[in-house]
């Protein structure tokens, strides 16, 4: 098990996290008062303020490339894992969400509204209503831009009622916005069935695998080397199996003792 | 010939019809204006619209008349009298000149307009028939030349009809007299509007002042929305559709609507909706009169959000609502799983507030093959280098970028459907491949047809896995 020591004593421990939960409180009356659903990854919920992602909050996930496909695929795992009921308001220009797929991950085709907006605003302003509403499990946008006033106008109505927001973005040279956490995600290559480079003509899809990176997140220590650019919470390895659509938390990069295999969690 | 003449020239003798030399010779110093039948009918029309304000139900009746129907709306009036007054006076205000007639029937009304003499005539029950007596029979709605036959044979009052013995007429008239007459004693039925069962769902605020600004229309909607949505929830009745019509004081009537996924009394949710569409309102010198209208009511709670059971929450309608009513009803959409095995065919997007799928929607996504989380509507074509004749490729280039194929899954035929006329060249059939390419990025890619060495085989890329 991958064990993460940042602190030396267990009483500076305490007296830190008093400390935080202390600025969380003055941060937003909203908040606090949300709460924090797990994301059923154990090792990223270990990193987490208060083990959990962070209801009435905004988050924002950056995708690689033009086709948001891993990013949305994060998502929906993320949402699964938040085991959160209701329905799910998801906001883009171009519906092309396939039922199929999306039940094949675990999520009810039935569960979400599609709002197609045409222009950001619209999006922004569709994402701020659906935030300000309560009874859905979680609001989605994929907006062309994000700036530091709208995402700010979203958090604050996501602090309203206690919704959960999520940004999917195409990464654009990493504005500053208002979003309480920042997650990249990034395809990566499938592991070779035998240990070894993989041949060309390595025949069958192996598991699916992802590399998540935790970029930002208010009311968390960062990790990594002060001042090299490469601060950050944490990057692992989101690793799944085809036949039973399990995702597990493959392993965590960067962690120096270099063990793996942290956590199994099933999906659907 | 003259279209049209005022009452000044009426007084010096001219009337329709008369040659335009005829009315020079009597007349010289007339001053003549070009007839425009379009600009008329559309000023009618116009006119037909702003009537609105005494009844929902108004139409166009020939070149110079406009039905109302005020089933239910006199209410809103002390009296039909009082109606009709009011009627003529803002029509004056207009500059229109205009005779009126209320009545049981929709003949009588309309022979009472046109060929009575008294301004304002209401008439109900037994005092019709009396009324109708001494009009000339072209008050009874039937073509010129019955008219001009039935003057010929001495009949020339309605009156003189009444004694008539029906067979008679029936051989040189047709039955159109006889039923003319009958409609309008109401002998007959004359159905001339979708007679609502109900009275109408219709509150309105005339203003002691024209009112321009988009915070004083938003009052005077908070004020109608809150005695609508009372009448309504006496009834138990929830509003789907409600339109807000502002009465312009220069006789141009303003319109919005919205519509709801389902029936609402809420004042608060509905006036929301409405409150949003205001800026599209054009005051122009000022409103005089809001009207709010339900289109259409349904009982409460026979009817349930679309949506999953578990997600009845009565807080997601509204927001479905607002979404409708800003992006268009189109543009808000769930999937829909239908029951095809061509990809794009298998599922496809409608509209939340198009409840006719519920019951299709039920039936089970499947989830047996991978299914990628997005696909393209429309397949992109791509160029490949692949190995004949049933290998996955090795190399794909996409939108100018290139990707080379590290591992590969397939192929999975699938089978176009038969009745459905093939495409030049494609047999039928698609060979479906999932791929990942060297950053592990994963698509849907398929060949169209069946691999042929005299013809290069065409590529697509259909769909990104996650």
């Amino acid at each position: 098990m991958a064990t993460l020591v940042r602190l030396g004593g267990g009483k500076k421990d305490a007296a830190l996290a008093a400390l935080r939960a202390t600025l969380r409180r003055l941060e937003g009356p909203g908040r606090a008062a949300a709460g924090v659903v797990p994301t059923g990854f154990d090792a990223i919920d270990r990193v987490l303020p208060d083990g959990g992602l962070a209801r009435g909050a905004l988050h924002e996930i950056v995708g690689e490339g033009a086709d948001r496909a891993a990013a949305s695929g994060f998502v929906i795992r993320l949402l699964l894992g938040l085991a959160v009921q209701g329905p799910v308001l998801w906001c883009l220009a171009d519906p092309e969400l396939y039922g199929p797929g999306l039940q094949r991950l675990g999520l009810a085709p039935d569960r979400l509204i599609l709002a197609r907006t045409r222009r950001d605003t619209d999006l922004l302003w569709a994402m701020e209503e659906g935030l300000k509403t309560p009874g859905l499990a979680a609001v989605l946008g994929e907006p062309q831009k994000l700036d530091l006033t709208a995402s700010r106008r979203l958090q604050l109505a996501a602090e309203s009622v206690g919704g959960l927001g999520l940004v999917l973005r195409q990464a654009d040279g990493g504005k500053a916005t208002a979003a309480v956490t920042r997650w990249r995600v990034a395809s990566a290559p499938s592991a070779a069935p035998v240990p070894g480079p993989a041949t060309p003509r390595d025949f069958g899809l192996m598991r699916g695998r992802w590399q998540v990176s935790l970029e930002r997140c208010r009311g968390a220590a960062p990790t990594g080397e002060q001042g090299s650019g490469e601060q950050g919470y944490g990057s692992w390895w989101v690793e799944e199996d085809d036949a039973t659509r399990a995702v597990a938390v493959a392993a965590e990069l960067g962690d120096r003792s270099g063990t793996s295999a942290s956590a199994i969690r099933h999906a659907g | 010939m003259l279209a049209a003449v005022d009452p000044a020239a009426a007084l010096a003798g001219l009337a329709l019809g008369m040659s335009l030399a005829d009315a020079r010779a009597r007349l010289p110093e007339l001053r003549l204006v070009d007839a425009d039948p379009a600009g008329d009918a559309k000023a009618l029309a116009d006119f037909a619209d702003w009537c609105g304000r005494f009844s929902p139900w108004t139409s166009v009746d020939g070149a110079d008349g406009i039905w109302l129907d005020i089933t239910g709306c006199v209410p809103l009036f002390e009296n039909e009298e009082a109606l009709v007054r009011d009627l003529i006076d803002c029509a004056a205000r207009l500059g229109f000149t205009v005779r009126a007639a209320v009545a049981d029937t929709a003949g009588a009304a309309w022979a009472l307009a046109r060929y009575d003499d008294v301004p304002v005539r209401v008439l109900g029950g037994s005092e019709v028939r009396a009324a109708l007596a001494p009009l000339p029979v072209a008050g009874l709605r039937l073509p010129a030349e019955i008219v001009q036959d039935l003057k010929r044979l001495g009949l020339k009052r309605i009156g003189d009809l009444y004694g008539m013995a029906r067979a008679p007429l029936a051989p040189r008239f047709g039955e159109a007299v006889a039923r003319r007459l009958d409609q309008a004693l109401g002998l007959l039925d004359e159905p001339i509007s979708p007679r609502q069962p109900t009275v109408p769902r219709l509150v309105r605020r005339i203003l002691a002042e024209p009112i321009s600004t988009p915070d004083a229309i938003e009052h005077g909607l908070s004020q109608l929305m809150a005695l609508l949505c009372r009448q309504l929830e006496e009834d138990g009745l929830g509003a789907r559709r409600l339109e807000l019509a502002c009465f312009r004081v220069d006789a141009r009537v303003e319109r919005i609507a919205i519509g709801t996924s389902r029936p609402s009394h809420e004042p608060a949710h509905l006036g929301r909706l409405l409150t949003e569409k205001i800026c599209q309102i054009a005051p122009g010198f000022g409103i005089e009169l809001l009207q709010l209208r339900a289109l259409t009511v349904e009982p409460l709670a026979a009817r349930q959000l679309g949506l999953d059971a578990r997600e009845a929450d009565g807080t997601v309608a509204p927001l479905v609502d607002r979404l409708a009513n800003r992006l268009g009803a189109g543009n808000v959409l769930r999937l829909m799983p239908e029951n095809s095995h061509l990809p794009e065919r298998a599922a496809r997007t409608v509209s939340v507030l198009d409840n006719r799928h519920d019951a299709k929607r039920r039936q089970d996504w499947s989830a047996g093959r991978p299914r990628p989380i997005r696909l393209l509507a429309y397949p992109d074509p791509i160029e490949v280098m692949a190995p004949v004749p049933d290998d996955p490729p090795l190399m794909f280039r996409w939108r100018r970028v290139p990707h080379r194929v590290r591992r590969a899954e397939g192929p999975e035929r699938i089978a176009l459907e038969w009745w459905r006329a093939p495409e030049a060249g494609t047999d039928g059939i698609r060979d479906y491949y999932r791929v990942e390419d060297e950053a592990g990025r994963r698509f849907w890619l398929y060949r169209r047809g069946l691999y042929r060495p005299e013809t290069p085989p065409a590529w697509f890329l259909h769909g990104f896995f996650a």
